[in-house]
């Protein structure tokens, strides 16, 4: 359990924040640049000594500017993780990754360390040094660097932000089984790897908490440009003999292209906004293979367009239409109608 | 010393071609720059992390009074010392009492010297440090090290190329410093007559040309050697530390 109350004067404006992790898992700290996104890891840290403030990990207070308590960084136990690396450049990267696991109070037993060298890939670049590493390289050292020290919170300061997408995606399944190993806080203005990585969401707009609560409730209402849509859990239901598959969620089934998962097999779905059309009747010659029937919760007209949450079972959708649309069809909050939609993207753990 | 060997003999060794006086002020004036240079490293190390990282009220003042060795003429700064450390000012007195003299002594020779090249090692010293990222910092201690620990594990190993080159440019200045030596502790053969004063004595000697061009070129040979090595271990420890 980590509870995080900051307010701290920052750039013309105050980070006024304040939000609590419930159990083991990422939580994205998600806002565009400028938002406090840093300064709050920052702090959490001990990098940075907020103006007033409380943070708690753990029954652990490491910050209460009302009783004077300050623990310094060195005894935090946060693993952090920085956007620029930070590697040591005259060391190699095993003396890199053992320098925190030194210092550590509770240093991982020999096969903890072997397995998060394993986990990360780092086996064949332990007698590199730094400047020898390609950036994915160097982010993955990071990581382990931090790991190593056996934090009890990690916090991942836009980790990936600094490399081209074929790093991205290169980097995204080491980040992928990190999790559920450890609280993390991942600051990111990306809401991709928020949708692909994060269980719980924070979102920042100038210094203030707009919306948190789990991924899944709060995607699909977030009302920003270039939203990814709706994001929710699924699992295989069955492996079908025409090649396709299909899935469970809550809220029905999906077709979707083959996935060579094991029926039960979780995962995770993404609906972009874009790739929903609505209906009233339920559509029958059609070439989309998912139809699912849903209630209209909210309509959020933006100019020519019109953005229409949608509840499908307890799923939270939602889908991007003309405005013009919306008044054909006189959609309103509790319109039943058909969600079809044109492609799915899943996310694989 | 015994007798000297010729050259073509198997030990014909470097001072060999020198006179014993000439050898021994060659042996004195790298004495004295070795324990001038460091002796006052220490300090200078010091200096510049205060510059380089902290912020306090008067910080250029300072900053400027420990760049005036440089801009200074030597013989105000041997003067000065004269000054305060003679036998009969309150320092250099009470000094004395504690059988610590410097005037008309090899270590005073030292002092000067080191008086005068400590901006030397301080400017090099400094760009060092600044020139460390001060993420690195942060990131060392999010993984446990407190602040005596970064220094020696983080800021010293990163600092090693400024301060090597910060020590050998000391001490080739060192080698040529004359003003500040001749005034405080006077031109005394053996013991405070250095390689420049060697060479000032055998101008003013009659029929010393000769040992005065040996001397130069003796000068010339030194300055190559240090700016050699100066390079050199550049190179090593700035690979040794990955740039």
């Amino acid at each position: 359990m980590i509870e995080i109350a900051i307010r701290h004067p920052f750039k013309g404006f105050t980070l006024d924040a304040a939000f609590g992790i419930a159990r083991a898992g990422v939580t994205a700290l998600f806002g565009p640049s400028g938002s406090g996104k840093t300064t709050l890891v920052n702090a959490v840290a001990g990098i940075l000594r907020p103006r007033e403030g409380r943070i708690v990990v753990d029954g652990r207070v490491l910050l209460d500017t009302e009783t004077g308590t300050f623990v310094p960084a060195r005894l935090r136990r946060t693993g952090t993780v920085f956007q620029d690396a930070r590697l040591f450049p005259h060391m190699s990267v095993a003396n890199n990754l053992r320098f925190g696991w030194r210092r550590s109070p509770t240093p991982a037993g020999e096969d903890a360390f072997a397995r998060i060298l394993d986990i990360l890939g780092l086996e064949t670049l332990l007698d590199r040094r730094p400047a020898k590493l390609s950036g994915g390289e160097k982010s993955r050292v990071a990581l382990g660097r931090a790991l190593l020290a056996s934090p009890s919170l990690l916090l991942l300061d836009e980790p990936l932000a600094a490399l081209d997408a074929a790093r991205k995606a290169e980097i995204l399944p080491y980040l992928e089984r990190l999790r559920g190993l450890l609280p993390m806080i991942y600051v990111t203005h990306s809401l991709d790897e928020v949708a692909r990585l994060a269980d719980d969401i924070v979102v920042l707009d100038a210094g203030k908490v707009a919306a948190q609560g789990r991924v899944f409730d709060v995607l699909p209402d977030l009302d920003v440009a270039g939203s990814p849509g709706a994001i929710f859990p699924a699992t295989v239901k069955a492996q079908r003999e025409d090649g396709l598959t299909m899935l469970a969620f809550d809220g029905g089934e999906l077709v979707v292209a083959r996935l060579d998962r094991p029926i039960g097999h979780a995962l995770r779905v993404r609906l972009r906004a874009d790739d929903i059309l609505l209906a009233l009747e339920e559509p029958r010659a059609i070439s989309a293979n998912n139809v699912l029937p849903a209630l209209v919760t909210k309509m959020t007209p933006q100019g020519a367009r019109a953005t229409v949450q949608l509840a499908c079972g307890s799923t939270k959708l939602v889908a991007r239409i003309t405005q013009s649309s919306a008044e054909r069809l006189k959609l309103a909050p509790g319109t039943a109608l058909f969600a079809i939609v044109k492609s799915v993207t899943v996310d694989l753990p | 010393m015994g007798p000297r060997n010729k050259p073509g003999d198997d030990d014909y060794w470097i001072a060999d071609m020198l006179t014993p006086d000439e050898a021994e002020a060659l042996l004195l004036s790298l004495k004295v720059s070795l324990v001038a240079v460091s002796c006052a490293l220490p300090f200078a190390l010091a200096a510049a992390l205060l510059l380089a990282r902290r912020r306090f009220p008067g910080k250029s003042l300072i900053d400027g009074a420990l760049h005036l060795p440089l801009v200074l003429p030597p013989v105000v700064i041997g003067y000065l010392l004269l000054v305060a450390l003679g036998t009969r000012a309150p320092l250099g007195g009470w000094l004395a009492e504690h059988g610590i003299r410097f005037v008309f002594s090899w270590t005073g020779a030292a002092l000067a010297s080191g008086l005068i090249t400590f901006p030397f090692q301080l400017r090099a010293i400094r760009l060092a440090l600044e020139a460390i990222d001060t993420g690195l910092g942060e990131a060392a201690e999010t993984l446990g090290a407190g602040a005596f620990d970064r220094f020696l594990n983080l800021t010293l190993p990163l600092a090693l190329p400024g301060i090597v080159a910060g020590a050998i440019t000391a001490f080739a200045a060192s080698l040529g410093e004359f003003g500040a030596i001749i005034t405080f502790v006077s031109n005394i053969p053996g013991e405070t007559r250095t390689l420049p004063l060697a060479i000032y004595s055998a101008i003013q000697s009659p029929g010393g040309e000769a040992e005065a061009a040996r001397l130069c070129l003796m000068s010339v040979a030194l300055a190559l050697i240090g700016i050699t090595l100066a390079e050199l271990a550049d190179r090593r420890t700035r690979s040794a530390i990955g740039r």
